[in-house]
């Protein structure tokens, strides 16, 4: 028992960064979404394409790879170092704003069109018809597939490690090797748990607040 | 009689398709016009080309004075033959037609009812939003036009809890609301049960009453020829027959007027 609390102290210094990358993700990821998806729904054929290839090579390539590039290809090209954290940072923003992009895609594709030539026959502006109309239906429809995403975020901030990110699975991996046992793992892997479990209540929370209603 | 609505010479492609050849008619103050026709006889597209659903390819929409189409452009010379495909029209200024927009109530077969809002939400948003009423006074306006709908007791409720006939209800309320001069509905008995339909007549009977501007499309063909002033036949893009119901429907003239109704009355 000691040992177990001895651990949780330990990881607990990693849990900080974890949260942390976890939180400017959401902050940062989601309004780049939304930009991502506006651009993937352009009708200029440029910005269209751009967005298309952007997505292509983000949901194409593994997430590591991208974070060790964006950390390192500034030193072997330029000859430039910067801050692991910001690096991480962008890493996750850029590679979250693509799945975001493509969910935010799917609502806005879901609703059906007559709600938009309503709001139109009605007078509404575009920008009225954005905000007072479609966009609560988007966030009720996308609130499943976010709460997907947001859980494997969580459990994605564990590849900050591989620039030397001090996160809870760094610690819990020196720890192991260190007392050499796999309960450091085990507290690591409650503690993901522990973080999954609240993102689910807090989304089941949400879909409840939107419940009032069914879109027919 | 001041003309409320006047359609003349329209024409809509979609690719290659025409689904309206040239089809011109129009609407006094006060009238009711209903447009009957199989499906896909382009009933439909005439009034989403009206509320500016559509984009129309040639022709012009006047609303009550105010012309749709400000000039018919030719891009650019190329042989006779392409001449149609190069000739494009101009719509007018942004202002007039929000204004031309406001002048037409839309409602639809499917009533597009907004599920995130109460019924009378629904009716007030726009009401709040785009006439910028205060919130007190909608909600006063829109009770009372939700009251003579027959909905006074499911004003509080989301569309989803009510009845196809009672949705439809609301969506008529909800076009009132912003108080056209001319109301358009695309068939807005289609998607009911037939023993809701005679609570939606019921309600349209009451706008005609009224003196409500109306132009309906519908596959009530009793019901058209009962409420209506004037009822056009529609086949193919077309306008075939045109006039009082008791000629258009009673004594058809023409073959594919006869063919139709035969299909519909027994």
């Amino acid at each position: 028992m000691d040992d177990f609390l001895n651990l949780l102290k330990i990881l607990s210094e990693g849990l900080g960064t974890t949260l942390l990358i976890f939180i400017l993700t959401l902050i940062l990821g989601i309004p780049a979404g939304i930009l991502v998806a506006i651009a993937r729904n352009s009708k200029c054929k440029l910005v269209n394409l751009i967005t298309k290839l952007y997505i292509l090579i983000i949901r194409g390539t593994p997430m590591m790879l991208q974070i060790i590039f964006i950390y390192f290809a500034p030193y072997y090209l330029f000859n430039v170092t910067y801050d692991r954290f910001v690096a991480i940072i962008i890493a996750f923003v850029v590679n979250y704003a693509a799945y975001f992009a493509e969910i935010f895609r799917s609502g806005i594709l879901s609703i059906p069109k007559g709600q938009k030539e309503a709001a139109f026959t009605l007078g509404f502006s575009k920008t009225q018809t954005f905000f007072r109309i479609l966009l609560p239906q988007i966030v009720k429809r996308i609130l499943p597939a976010m709460s997907n995403e947001v859980i494997s975020l969580i459990k994605t901030t564990s590849l900050a490690q591989i620039i030397g990110i001090t996160e809870i699975f760094a610690l819990a991996q020196k720890q192991a090797s260190y007392q050499f046992s796999i309960l450091p793992l085990c507290v690591a892997g409650l503690m993901y748990l522990v973080l999954c479990t609240i993102i689910t209540y807090a989304f089941n929370k949400a879909e409840k607040k939107y419940s009032y209603y069914t879109i027919t | 009689m001041s003309k409320i609505l006047e359609v003349q010479n329209l024409v809509k492609k979609f690719g290659d398709n025409y689904a309206i050849k040239n089809v011109s008619f129009s609407v006094n103050e006060g009238e009711v016009l209903a447009i009957i026709g199989s499906s896909g006889s382009g009933k439909s597209t005439v009034l989403r080309c009206i509320n500016q659903l559509e984009k129309i390819d040639a022709g012009n929409i006047k609303i009550c004075g105010d012309s749709m189409i400000k000039e018919i452009k030719t891009e650019n010379k190329l042989p006779k033959k392409y001449d149609s495909k190069n000739k494009k029209v101009v719509y007018t200024d942004k202002e007039t037609l929000n204004k031309m927009n406001l002048e037409c109530g839309m409602v639809f077969q499917n009533f597009n009812l907004f599920p995130h809002l109460t019924v009378l939400e629904n009716v007030t948003e726009a009401m709040i939003q785009v006439l910028k009423k205060s919130k007190d006074e909608a909600d006063k306006e829109g009770t009372k036009i939700l009251t003579r709908m027959g909905l006074e007791a499911k004003i509080n409720q989301y569309p989803c809890n009510l009845s196809g006939g009672e949705q439809q209800r609301a969506s008529i309320a909800r076009t009132l609301a912003i108080n056209p001069k001319i109301i358009f509905m695309d068939e807005p008995t289609s998607a009911l049960d037939p023993e809701l339909v005679g609570e939606v007549l019921k309600v349209v009977k009451q706008l005609a009453s009224e003196k409500r501007t109306m132009v309906i499309v519908t596959h009530e063909i009793g019901f058209a020829r009962e409420i209506a002033d004037r009822v056009i036949f529609m086949s193919k893009g077309e306008i075939i027959e045109e006039g009082k119901p008791e000629e258009v429907i009673d004594n058809p003239k023409k073959e594919r007027t006869k063919e139709f109704l035969q299909r519909y009355l027994k």
